[in-house]
């Protein structure tokens, strides 16, 4: 600590501690442990918080496996019913959007892989990067501006139905957005960068001697990235995937605005509590569930797939 | 191990947009030989090796391994492997991983593939180093790897892109023996790219030497240095002074020269200038520091040379003297150590003498760049 401040000096390694301090905890540390505090309170109205009512409860977690008391929904275990009341819509909703966010991240991997790939090693690639700089810009604009233009786009009488009718391809337009398309398209577009600058990072600095030296020993395209390529570009993969599915699993607006009528995204659940609903300690509940279960994900994936946290900072 | 197969190149010509970085290679090495192409950097010699590998393609003119033309046939198709300049091992691999990986390709099961790994880690005096990862290992380990991992290929013919390069002095003269020593032992072809004149003299049984893309002389180490065919030969294969002048009269192959600055000198005409000198054309006389003794004033004129010694310099095995001559004309001598006392010092004049068949005519010509 000493040698901190005489390398940086008394002001500015002050400022230093302060910043980094302020971040971690005011930022950070202090609204998740109130966000978990209040998730373990009742939801009381302003009057009566502080008095004997107000007491730790695990109801609002109770609430998101078991539904209201009077859910007619039985867990079933390998086929046999049992007494335990089970929160069917809630959960199925959990599931469903682990599941979409998992796609949307495969999806944004195999779209980015190559492209980074190119980028990364290709002669060609080298004057190309250009371009792809020229991919942030439409991030620019704001990400509900972006998820209306992606209804804009894939509407019933958007630029695709109409080229499509138009062509002849189909009678009357295709209704994107009530079959989710819209919305899968807009979260794989609205993180797409950060699938795609970690891997071209890694990418980069692989030496290209290595993938012609592996080609040389008669190694065909795909080992050469099974063996050579991939591996080196773990670190980049990981931290791609990880911020995508992360991002993706707790995305608001793209489901608000481009989800169709039948779907609902775990966030919006979420949403209701604190906003409609008015119960800021169930929206808490489920909010610390959606984050914890993430984060466990998250964690066993780099797990099976060996990856080590410090490599992905990199 | 298979046999070394011959590998021709014929009418080669390879540019890069208007840049021609191979003008008209003919090169013909046999099966089994170790051949090396020596030159200055961006000479053109790396290009030729990967034309040879299949990472390039020629523009015009054929490349030939084993007498078939590899044209259409990619890089992973060939019977060529090929050590990169920086070895390029993969990192991330054990040591026996990357040795066997040409195995790995061919869908041989993990045991087969270890015992092979391990029969190379003892050609390469490895032995039970096969778990570690290339990181732990040494420099000169690093090299015998990268070895290793392209002889497990089996190719007929094994390219080697200035491997030694990285290495210290030391090391990389080790390895010279080393590379010949495995050379022989596996009996494939070899074919060499240095820009170190020791390591192709040394180590091949043919030299091509290379200048902006073009082969300038072709033939063993003792031919390229004693019977240099160009005047960037002579002067690039190590050290050479430099007579400029005309000639006086020509006597079989022999030639008298009259010099700019050092009078008339006798020598002899290179083998690859035969016929083509005749007297009143501009020529050059090469004459190796090691190749000019201490005369004497009864030494003939036409193979004396009286210089002033500006200083000498004790490099070990030898002293390298350097002189002055008329006008000013640079001269090194080389005198082998065998214990004798040094010279007088500098400001002395000093007569040298030379043997007439030691030093070297050719007409006037390009030099190699200092």
């Amino acid at each position: 600590m000493k040698g901190f401040f005489e390398r940086n000096g008394p002001l500015l390694g002050g400022y230093l501690v302060i910043a980094v301090g302020f971040w971690v905890l005011v930022l950070i540390i202090l609204p998740q442990l109130a966000m978990l505090d209040i998730s373990f309170r009742n939801n009381l109205p302003p009057a009566l918080v502080g008095s004997e009512q107000d007491i730790y409860t695990l109801s609002n977690y109770e609430h998101f496996l078991k539904g209201n008391p009077g859910n007619p929904d039985r867990l079933a275990l390998f086929g046999i019913e049992t007494e335990v009341p089970f929160n069917r819509v809630d959960l199925a909703v959990f599931l469903k959007t682990l599941l979409a966010a998992v796609f949307v991240t495969l999806f944004d991997l195999i779209l980015c892989y190559p492209l980074a790939y190119f980028l990364g090693q290709s002669a060609i690639g080298a004057s190309g990067r250009v371009f792809a700089l020229l991919l942030i810009i439409p991030y620019w604009v704001n990400e509900i501006l972006r998820a209306f233009a992606f209804r804009i786009i894939f509407g019933d009488s958007g630029v695709i139905n109409t080229v499509l009718v138009g062509l002849g391809l189909i009678d009357q337009p295709y209704d994107f957005i009530r079959e989710n398309v819209a919305l899968y398209a807009g979260l794989g577009y609205a993180y797409i960068l950060l699938m795609i600058f970690p891997i071209y990072n890694a990418i980069e600095s692989l030496d290209h001697n290595q993938i012609e030296a592996a080609r040389d020993l008669g190694s065909p395209w795909w080992r050469i990235h099974w063996r050579v390529v991939i591996p080196f570009a773990k670190p980049g993969i990981t931290s791609g995937c990880t911020m995508v599915f992360m991002l993706t699993a707790g995305a608001l607006a793209a489901p608000q605005i481009l989800g169709g009528p039948s779907s609902l995204w775990f966030t919006q659940i979420i949403y209701q509590w604190f906003n409609t609903g008015q119960n800021w300690a169930r929206g808490s509940a489920y909010a610390v569930v959606l984050l914890i279960t993430c984060i466990i994900f998250v964690l066993a994936m780099m797990r099976l797939f060996r990856v080590k946290i410090g490599e992905i900072a990199k | 191990m298979n046999e070394g197969v011959g590998v021709e190149l014929e009418n080669l010509w390879i540019r890069f947009g208007e840049f021609v970085a191979v003008r008209d290679a003919n090169v013909d090495i046999r099966g089994g030989e170790f051949f090396s192409f020596l030159g200055p950097s961006g000479c053109g010699k790396t290009t030729i090796l990967r034309a040879v590998s299949g990472f390039l393609n020629p523009s015009e003119g054929h490349v030939r391994i084993g007498g078939r033309d590899m044209a259409g046939i990619g890089a992973n198709k060939r019977p060529t492997a090929l050590i990169f300049q920086n070895l390029a091992l993969f990192p991330l691999m054990k040591v026996w991983e990357n040795i066997a990986f040409a195995l790995e390709v061919k869908g041989v099961g993990a045991a087969e593939r270890r015992k092979r790994a391990d029969e190379l880690l003892d050609l390469i005096a490895l032995p039970g180093q096969g778990d570690k990862m290339v990181s732990e290992l040494s420099g000169g380990q690093k090299q015998r790897v990268a070895i290793a991992r392209a002889l497990c290929a089996e190719p007929q013919v094994l390219l080697l892109d200035e491997p030694l390069s990285a290495l210290d002095l030391k090391l990389r003269q080790h390895m010279r023996t080393e590379l010949r020593e495995i050379q022989q032992r596996v009996g494939i072809t070899f074919i060499y790219i240095t820009h170190d004149q020791g390591e192709a003299l040394t180590m091949s049984d043919h030299v091509a030497v290379m200048k902006e893309g073009v082969i300038d002389q072709i033939a063993d180490g003792r031919t390229i240095y004693d019977d240099p065919a160009t005047a960037f030969v002579a002067s690039f294969v190590g050290e050479n002074n430099v007579f400029r002048g005309i000639v006086k009269s020509v006597d079989g192959n022999m030639a008298m020269v009259s010099t700019r600055r050092t009078g008339e000198l006798n020598g002899r005409i290179a083998s690859a200038a035969a016929g083509q000198l005749k007297p009143g054309d501009e020529a050059m006389m090469f004459i190796r520091p090691e190749a000019l003794h201490m005369g004497s004033a009864e030494t003939p004129v036409d193979r004396r040379i009286t210089a002033r010694i500006i200083h000498e310099e004790f490099e070990g095995q030898a002293y390298n003297v350097f002189l002055e001559g008329a006008e000013g004309k640079e001269i090194k001598m080389s005198l082998v150590n065998r214990g004798q006392s040094r010279l007088s010092g500098a400001g002395n004049e000093i007569a040298m003498m030379f043997d007439p068949d030691q030093a070297v005519v050719l007409p006037m010509g390009e030099l190699a760049a200092e």
